[in-house]
C-alpha cells in the first residue's frame, strides 16, 4: 500500500468577496467609504490524507471546515494554493484525468431534505451520473441501482419511489448510494449524521465503517460532534476561523489536547459521565470570518494568551510524531 | 412543598386526513421547585408537543384530548383563552430552538421586552426599561444599556438565545420550558448558555423543563429525566439512576448507541429499524418491533407504567433491572 | 452484545419507505388541492366552462361568425324570443342580430384560447430567461432584471394598446401583445426560485458528480421552479383574458366578425341603461364567472404549493 497521499492540500485559501455594487460605487464617488466585504473562509491550510485513512475535521461555525470539504470535492475552486490527487496537481491534469479525479472524490451532504432532488425517483437519482459518464449503459440501470441500494441497506423494491416517501435516515442512505454509484475512492462527509436521530445516527455510522472495509474507502469526516469524530477517526484536525490549529491521532488528541482551543473544546463537551456538571466556558463570542482578529485568531478568548499572540500568527509546527499544533506556547512562549 | 407542575395522563391528538395522530398519549410527570427535568426523545417522540400543550399552544387540528396539567395546583386543561394568556409569559415561559421564534425582527429589543412586561403588569415605562436592562445583564450581555436599542439581527445566534432567555425570565415565572434551545448552537456557546441557565435557575428557584434529544446535556444539567418514545413516556427517574441503570430497553439502546459509549473502530450498538409513524402505531408496545427482548405479550398489549423504588417509573412488560423490585402499578 | 451490522442493516431495510405505494409529487399535490371545497367548486366550474366552449358548435343553434345566418331583423330581441331563423334566443340577441347564447360560447372559446396560448408561450419564454439569468448571474443577470423592471413598470394596458395599434387587429396579434406584456412576471418569479434552488445541496451534489451546467439547469433546477410558475400561469391567464376583453371593449382588440366576450360587451354597452341590458349583461356575467373560476383554482394552487403552509 503506497504511503503517498490520496489527497494533498497545500497552502489552500478561500476567500469570498462581495464587490461593491453599482449603487455603492456611485456613493463612493460622492464621498462614502463602502469597502468590498471579504469573508476569509479558509486561510493557508495544509492537509494530506493517506489512502484508507479516516480524517476527522472538527470545528465550530465559521471555522471553514465545510468550505474546505467542498474544495476537496471540487464544488468550490480554491482562491490560492494547490490540491493534488494521487500526487498530481489537479490544475495540471488533462480533461479526462481531471474528470476521473473529480469522480473519485464524492461528497455526502448534511441535510437529508434538500440533498435529494424532490422531483426525481430514487432510481434516477442514483443512476443519473453513472449513465451520464458512461460507467453503465442505460439498460443496466435497474440492476446496478439494486446492487448499490442493497449495499447501503435499502430494499431495491423501493427504487421507483420519490424522496419525500422516505424517512431521514433512509434519505441519508440514498445520498450515500448516489455517491457510491460513481465508484469513488474518497468520501467527504459534511456533517452527514448531524441531522439524524441518535438511533439512526448509529446505524449510518456503522454503515460508513462497513463501507470503508468493503470498498477500501478513505474519508474526510467533517463534524462538530466530537463524540462521533472520536469514534470514527484515525486522525483529527481541529480548525478555528479558517486555520488549522491542531492535528493529532485521535486517541492522543482526546487524551491530551495541546492547543488551548482544543483544550477548551474538549472541556466544554458534555458527556454522559459528567453529572450535575458545573458548566464553565471560555469567554466571548466566535469572531466573524469577515473580521478575524490580528495575530492568532484565538487570542481574544484564550486563557493563556500573551502579548505575542495579538501580533504574530502562530505556525503549525510538529510537536511530536504525527502531531502538529499552532500555538506560541510550543514555540518560545507568549511573552 | 407542592410541585410546581404536575402532568397526569396527558393525551394530545391531531386529526389529519391520514387519520388520528396520537402525538402524546398518556404522559405523566412532575417538576418541583428549582428542579431541572430533562424531557428526552428523538424526532416524533412527542416531546415538543408536550411542551406546547403545557403552554396551551397546540393549535387545531391538534387538541388536548384528556389528562390534566396542574400548575401550582391550578388546572390548565380547559382554561379559557384569557386565563391561559395571563399565565403565559408570567407563570410559565418558553424558550424555543430558534430564538427568532421569540424575537420579532422588526422591533427593537427594548420595545419587545417592555411589551412582555406590560402584558402582565402595569408599570411605568422607566421601571420596565430598568427591569429589561437588569434582565439582559443577568444573562451576561455586555453593554446592556446600549444593546437594548439594537435589533435582533445585530446579535449573534448565541446572544439572541440569551435575549430570549432574558425575556423568559422577565416576569419571574415559576416554570420555564426550554425546547432544544442549544441544539443549533456551537459547543462552546452551548456551554455558556447551559452555565447561565444553571446559575439563573439555582438563584431564582425556577423549575426548568429542558426538552432535548441530547442525553449528554441532560446528564450534566438535569436532576431528573423523562424519556419519551412514540408519544408515550417510557421511563422516568433521577438522572443517575436512569443513565446508569436504565429500566427500559429503549433507554438502554439509546445510551449504548451514543458514539461516546462505543469503542473506537468497533461497530456501534444500534437499535434496528425506525420510529413508527404516529398515525400507524403497532398494537401493543410501540417499541416492540425494534426490541430484542420483545415477547408475545409485548406485541399484543401496551404496557402499563410500573413504579419502582426511588421515584422511578418504566412502561415495559419486561423492565431490565431485575434487582429493582416493582412497588406497584400506576393507574392507566 | 452488539448485533452485526449486516444483520441490522437488513432489518432496517425491511421497513420500507414511510408510505407504501409510489406517490408522485403530483398525486400528493392533487390530494392536498382537493381538500378545499371552494377550490373544488371553482375547478368544477372551470371544467364546465371549458367543456361548453369545446362543444359549442354542437350545442348552439347558430354560428355567430357566419354572417349569412345572422339576420338584422333579429336584432335587440329580449331573452326568450323567437328569431327569424326559427330558434329561441334564450339570452336574447345583440345589436346585429346575433344570438347571445351562441355568441357567448363562441366568444369564450376565443377568450380562453387567447388567454391560455399567450400564457403558455409567455411562461416558456419568461422561464428560460429567468433560469439563465439566475444561473449565469453577474452583469447579464443585472441587465435582464432591469429589463424586467422596465417592462413591469409600464401599465400593461398601455403597452398592449401600443402594440395592437402597431400590429393591427386579429387573434394572433393580440396573442403577441399579451406575450410581450406577460413574460416579465415569469422571468422574475423563476429567477427568484432558481436562485433559492441553486443553493440547495442537491445542486452541489450534481456538480460534484460532474454533470454539465445545462443539464443541471434544465434537469434539476427547472422542474423545481415549476411550482410558482403554475401559480402565476393561472392568475395571468385570468389577467390575459380580461386584458383582451378590455382591448376589445376599447375597439382595438378582435374584429367585429369574430367577437370575443369583450367585443360583445362593447357592442352592448350603449344599451346598458336602457331596457336592453342583456346585450352586455350576459357576456359580462360569463366573463366574470370564467375569471372567478380561474382565480379560485389559482389561489388554491398557490396555497398548496406554499412551502410555509406545509406541516
Amino acid at each position: 500500500m503506497s504511503t503517498e497521499s490520496i489527497i494533498s492540500m497545500q497552502g489552500i485559501s478561500k476567500r469570498f468577496t462581495t464587490p461593491v455594487d453599482l449603487a455603492g460605487r456611485l456613493a463612493n464617488l460622492l464621498g462614502a467609504n463602502y469597502q468590498p466585504q471579504t469573508v476569509h473562509a479558509v486561510s493557508d491550510v495544509n492537509l494530506a490524507v493517506t489512502p484508507g485513512e479516516v480524517v476527522g475535521l472538527v470545528g465550530e461555525s465559521g471555522c471553514g471546515k465545510s468550505t474546505l470539504g467542498r474544495m476537496v470535492a471540487g464544488i468550490y475552486e480554491p482562491t490560492e494554493g494547490k490540491i493534488s490527487y494521487q500526487g498530481k496537481d489537479m490544475r495540471l491534469m488533462t480533461q479526462t484525468e481531471a474528470r476521473q479525479a473529480s469522480l473519485s472524490v464524492q461528497m455526502i451532504f448534511q441535510d437529508p431534505m434538500s440533498s435529494l432532488n424532490p422531483r426525481m425517483r430514487v432510481i434516477d437519482i442514483v443512476s443519473e451520473a453513472p449513465v451520464y459518464h458512461g460507467i453503465i449503459e442505460s439498460a443496466e440501470r435497474g440492476d446496478y441501482v439494486a446492487t448499490i441500494l442493497k449495499k447501503v441497506g435499502l430494499d431495491p423494491v423501493f427504487m421507483q419511489r420519490y424522496p419525500h416517501q422516505f424517512s431521514g435516515g433512509q434519505r441519508a442512505r440514498i445520498g450515500i448510494a448516489r455517491a457510491l454509484a460513481v465508484n469513488p475512492k474518497f468520501l467527504v462527509c459534511d456533517e452527514s449524521v448531524a441531522a439524524l436521530d441518535v438511533s439512526i445516527q448509529a446505524q449510518v455510522l456503522n454503515l460508513f465503517m462497513l463501507l470503508r472495509q468493503e470498498l477500501n474507502l478513505t474519508y474526510l469526516f467533517i463534524s462538530h460532534d466530537l463524540g462521533v469524530v472520536r469514534h470514527l477517526s484515525d486522525r483529527v484536525v481541529i480548525m478555528y476561523l479558517g486555520c488549522v490549529v491542531e492535528t493529532a491521532p485521535a486517541a492522543e488528541l482526546f487524551d491530551a489536547p495541546n492547543h488551548p482551543y482544543s483544550q477548551a473544546l474538549l472541556e466544554n463537551v458534555p458527556t454522559l459521565k459528567l453529572r450535575h456538571k458545573r458548566f464553565s466556558s471560555i469567554k466571548g463570542e466566535i469572531p466573524s470570518p469577515m473580521n478575524p482578529p490580528t495575530g492568532c485568531h484565538f487570542h481574544p478568548r484564550c486563557p493563556k494568551a500573551g502579548p505575542r499572540c495579538s501580533v504574530e500568527q502562530p505556525v503549525l509546527r510538529p510537536i511530536s510524531t504525527g502531531r502538529q499544533s499552532a500555538c506560541h506556547l510550543n514555540d518560545g512562549g507568549v511573552g | 412543598m407542592g410541585n410546581v407542575l404536575e402532568v397526569s395522563n396527558l393525551a394530545t391528538y391531531f386529526e389529519t386526513r391520514a387519520g388520528t395522530v396520537k402525538a402524546v398519549d398518556g404522559v405523566s410527570f412532575a417538576v418541583g421547585r428549582g428542579e431541572v427535568l430533562g424531557l428526552v426523545g428523538e424526532s416524533g417522540s412527542g416531546k415538543s408537543v408536550t411542551g406546547c400543550a403545557i403552554m396551551g399552544l397546540v393549535d387545531p387540528p391538534g387538541r388536548i384530548v384528556s389528562g390534566s396539567i396542574k400548575l401550582g395546583g391550578k388546572e390548565l386543561v380547559g382554561l379559557d383563552d384569557q386565563g391561559m394568556r395571563a399565565i403565559r409569559g408570567k407563570e410559565i415561559s418558553m424558550i424555543f430552538q430558534d430564538p427568532m421564534m421569540t424575537l420579532n425582527p422588526v422591533l427593537r429589543i427594548d420595545t419587545q421586552m417592555i411589551e412582555a412586561i406590560d402584558a402582565h403588569e402595569k408599570t411605568s415605562k422607566k421601571a420596565a426599561l430598568a427591569r429589561a436592562q437588569q434582565a439582559l445583564e443577568k444573562v451576561g450581555i455586555p453593554a446592556a444599556a446600549d444593546r437594548l436599542k439594537a435589533y435582533p439581527h445585530q446579535f449573534s445566534g448565541g446572544m439572541r438565545q440569551r435575549v430570549a432567555i432574558a425575556i423568559a425570565l422577565l416576569n419571574n415565572p415559576s416554570l420555564i420550558i426550554a425546547d432544544e434551545p442549544t441544539t443549533a448552537l456551537d459547543v462552546t456557546i452551548q456551554s455558556q448558555i447551559l452555565a447561565k441557565m444553571q446559575e439563573l435557575c439555582a438563584d431564582s428557584g425556577t423549575a426548568l423543563i429542558w426538552i432535548t434529544h441530547d442525553l449528554t446535556v441532560v446528564a450534566g444539567l438535569a436532576h431528573r429525566v423523562a424519556v419519551m418514545y412514540a408519544g408515550r413516556l417510557v421511563e422516568t427517574g433521577f438522572v443517575d439512576d436512569v443513565l446508569d441503570h436504565p429500566l427500559h430497553p429503549y433507554t438502554r439502546g439509546l445510551l449504548r448507541s451514543l458514539p461516546s459509549e462505543g469503542i473506537p473502530g468497533q461497530p456501534l450498538e444500534q437499535i434496528p429499524g425506525m420510529t413508527p409513524s404516529l398515525g400507524r402505531l403497532p398494537p401493543g408496545c410501540a417499541f416492540a418491533p425494534r426490541c430484542r427482548n420483545a415477547t408475545e405479550i409485548c406485541h399484543r398489549s401496551s404496557p402499563e407504567g410500573t413504579v419502582f423504588p426511588n421515584q422511578r417509573l418504566a412502561r415495559c412488560h419486561h423492565p431490565l433491572d431485575s434487582v429493582a423490585q416493582p412497588v406497584g402499578l400506576t393507574e392507566r | 452484545m452488539s448485533s452485526s451490522p449486516g444483520q441490522s442493516l437488513s432489518t432496517a431495510s425491511t421497513q420500507g419507505p414511510v408510505s407504501a405505494r409510489v406517490e408522485t409529487p403530483f398525486q400528493r399535490f392533487a390530494a392536498a388541492f382537493l381538500e378545499d371545497r371552494v377550490a373544488v367548486a371553482g375547478l368544477a366550474l372551470l371544467a364546465f366552462i371549458i367543456l361548453l366552449s369545446l362543444i359549442a358548435p354542437w350545442i348552439t343553434p347558430q354560428n355567430p361568425y357566419d354572417l349569412t345566418r345572422v339576420d338584422l331583423l333579429d336584432s335587440r330581441m329580449p331573452p326568450g324570443s323567437q328569431t327569424m331563423e326559427g330558434f329561441t334566443a334564450w339570452l336574447g340577441t345583440d345589436g346585429v342580430g346575433r344570438d347571445l347564447y351562441s355568441g357567448i360560447l363562441y366568444g369564450l372559446r376565443i377568450s380562453l384560447v387567447v388567454g391560455v396560448v399567450s400564457g403558455l408561450i409567455a411562461a416558456t419564454l419568461g422561464m428560460s430567461i429567468g433560469l439563465i439569468s439566475a444561473y449565469v448571474g453577474g452583469k447579464l443577470d443585472t441587465f435582464i432584471m432591469r429589463l424586467v423592471d422596465l417592462q413591469l413598470s409600464l401599465p400593461s394596458i398601455l403597452v398592449a394598446l401600443i402594440l395592437v395599434a402597431a400590429l393591427g387587429k386579429g387573434v394572433d396579434k393580440i396573442i403577441i401583445a399579451l406575450i410581450v406584456v406577460q413574460w416579465a412576471y415569469y422571468a422574475r418569479t423563476v429567477r427568484g426560485t432558481a436562485l433559492v434552488e441553486r443553493n440547495k445541496e442537491y445542486v452541489d451534489a450534481a456538480r460534484a458528480l460532474g454533470l454539465s451546467k445545462s443539464r443541471i439547469i434544465f434537469r434539476h433546477i427547472l422542474p423545481n421552479c415549476l411550482a410558482p410558475v403554475i401559480v402565476v400561469l393561472t392568475v395571468q391567464t385570468a389577467h390575459a383574458i380580461s386584458l383582451e376583453a378590455t382591448l376589445s371593449f376599447l375597439g382595438v382588440g378582435l374584429p367585429q366578425t369574430e367577437p370575443s366576450l369583450g367585443v360583445l360587451i362593447a357592442n352592448g354597452f350603449q344599451y346598458m341603461l336602457s331596457d336592453r341590458y342583456w346585450i352586455s349583461f350576459f357576456p359580462g356575467v360569463a366573463l366574470l364567472l370564467t375569471i372567478v373560476a380561474i382565480n379560485l383554482v389559482g389561489d388554491r394552487i398557490r396555497d398548496v404549493l406554499n412551502p410555509r403552509l406545509e406541516k
